[in-house]
Parts: structure tokens; sequence; C-alpha cells
């Protein structure tokens, strides 16, 4: 009769005890807490950030133009006025030749997605160096069955 | 660790103000980040072993390279000079190169190519070379064009267009150790005059 509560009262009794004793076993510091004088010092290995060192790879006088490229590059990280410098670089293709190119694309590409009756227009108005428009229109719109 | 030589400073800048011993050496210590010339010495699978002049050799994986992937293999063998930087460097490991830095591109990094000649120098040597007005670098660049890579480990590999002027910049590089600036204007206009 009431054994089992009886067993896990004493188990709590047991349990409070036990966790009486074992805070009384820890140890704490009465010192106040010390501030954290060390998060202003810093332990670096590396010489880099003390004097700034260049990157390692250089080319002069156009002996390896991509290594030219990274140098102003690695380098302008550290100073941003020759950010600038970058932009204005001598492009490979001029611009006007970049527009022709792009008129010439557009129209390429532009055939990939026309639809079938639409490819074959274009394929009949290449042909004819006078493209008539009568045929093509004839064939988009609807026909009206003669009776 | 004791270390001996000047205590320098460098007043707040960007970050805090940083102090550092600029000591004179010649065996380098891998430290991560550095960028550094490694020999390959052997290749294991997938791992290349790079002697990079520290206490052990550094491992560099095969897909540590800019667009490599397990089937797209690196193009190294044994005994091609690699150009990387240090992934993990501490006295407790082996230390790892890569040839990719940290978004991905090789921004340099890699194989140097074939030709040129690799010599050794002390490292305050390098620091010097290295620092950013350098007379000397900008006195070379005016006699011919020519390749320079610098490796923090006291590695220097240079190529030019003939044997001769690649052995005339190895020599002026390392005799500029001792020279002073007056002596080293003296050699320089002597070989420009040639």
């Amino acid at each position: 009769f009431m054994q089992r509560s009886l067993d896990s009262q004493t188990k709590k009794q047991l349990e409070e005890e036990e966790k009486k004793i074992i805070s009384e076993e820890h140890w704490y510091l009465d010192l106040p807490d010390l501030k954290e004088k060390e998060s202003f010092i810093i332990e670096e290995r590396s010489f880099m950030p003390c004097e700034d060192l260049l990157y390692g790879r250089m080319s002069f006088k156009g002996f390896n133009p991509e290594i030219e490229r990274l140098m102003v590059q690695m380098n302008s990280k550290s100073k941003k006025e020759e950010v600038e410098v970058d932009d204005k670089m001598e492009a490979d293709v001029s611009d006007e030749e970049m527009a022709r190119r792009y008129e010439t694309l557009v129209g390429t590409i532009g055939k990939k997605f026309l639809k079938k009756r639409d490819q074959r227009v274009l394929q009949d108005e290449d042909e004819d160096e006078n493209s008539n428009t009568r045929p093509s229109k004839a064939k988009k719109m609807f026909l009206k069955p003669q009776d | 660790v004791t270390k001996c030589g000047l205590l320098r400073h460098r007043p707040a800048g960007g970050g805090g103000g940083a102090f550092w011993v600029d000591s004179q050496q010649k065996r380098y210590v891998p430290v991560k980040g550095d960028h550094v010339i490694g020999i390959v010495t052997a290749k294991t699978g997938d791992l290349f072993k790079v002697d990079v002049g520290g206490s052990e050799l550094a491992s560099l994986s095969y897909l540590a390279f800019e667009g490599a992937t397990k089937r797209n293999r690196p193009n190294v063998q044994v005994g091609d000079l690699i150009y990387g930087q240090f992934l993990v460097a501490n006295k407790d490991m082996e230390p790892e190169l890569v040839c990719i830095d940290s978004s991905g591109r090789a921004s340099g990094m890699g194989v140097i190519g074939q030709d040129g000649f690799l010599f050794k120098v002390t490292l305050g040597l390098i620091r010097k070379l290295l620092a950013p007005k350098c007379e000397i670098i900008e006195e070379l660049s005016q006699l011919y064009p020519f390749e320079l890579v610098l490796g923090m480990n006291g590695r220097i590999w240079v190529k030019a267009k003939t044997v001769q002027q690649t052995l005339i910049i190895v020599n002026i590089l390392e005799a500029c150790e001792y020279m002073t600036a007056e002596q080293r204007k003296q050699a320089l206009a002597k070989v420009s005059g040639n």
C-alpha cells in the first residue's frame, strides 16, 4: 500500500540531498570576474599584413600580359583608385563590331524559336530576293472554302 | 619561441596597430595564407607531395586547381614548379597547399611554366622585394622584359627572353642583399650599357 509512491518520494528526497551535497562540493571563485584583456591582441604568424606586401607573381614590359593584368588587380585591392583604370581597359573587340555581331545574332537565334510555319516562310523569303508578301499572307490567313 | 631582430611597429591604419620582429633567416616555417613556390617530388594517387623548404613535405590535392574535377585532372608532373598558398599550416600537422583562392579562381597560382631559373635567397630579401615601393624591382623592370615569381619561402623564379638575361637578373637579385643602393645602381648601369 502506497509503496511505489513512497519510493518515488524517497527517491526525490534522495535526489535533492544529492544535489545539495554536489553543489556544496563545487568550488567556485569568490573573486570578481576579470575582464578579458586579451581580446585586443591578435597573434598573426604571417608577414603579409605587417608590411603590406605585394603579390608574388610579377611581369615586366609585357612579358606575360595575363600576369600584368593580375598585378593590377591584386595591387588594386589595397589601393582602390586603380579600379577605375580597369574599366577603361582596351576591349579585344571594338564596340562597332559588337553591335554588328549582335544584329546578326538576334536574327539567327530568333529563327530557332519560330514555329515551323514561320520557319518555312523565312526560308522562302530568303530564297526570293524580291519577297512576295502575297503568298505569305495567303498562307497565314484562313481561306474560306469557296462554295 | 624566441627570435632576435628589430622590433617594428606600424601605427593604427585600417586595422589596429601592428608589432612584429624583423629578423633575418633562411629557413622557412610554413604559415597559413602564404604564397610559396614548391617543387613536386612525388605523385601518390590523388595527392602530390610538394617540397616547400620547410621541415615537412606539403601535400597538394589534385582537386585544388581551378577547373579540376575527378575526371579532369590537372597536368602536373614530378619536378614541376607550383605556386600556391597554404591552406593549413601549423606545427602539429602536415602543411597543405592549394592552387586556388577562396572564391575558386586560380588568380595566378598553379603550375609555373617551362624554362626559367629557380634560386634561393633569405626571407628578409623577399620581404624587401615585396614591399610596396621596391627600388630594386623598379630598376630591374627598366632593363628588359622578364617575369618574376617570388615565394615567401625564399625561392625566386625568373624567366627572361635569353639565358644570359635570366642569369644577369639572378645575379643582381642575389647580390643586392648586401649591396648598397649606389653599388646596385653602378651594377645596373654596367649591365644596361652592355
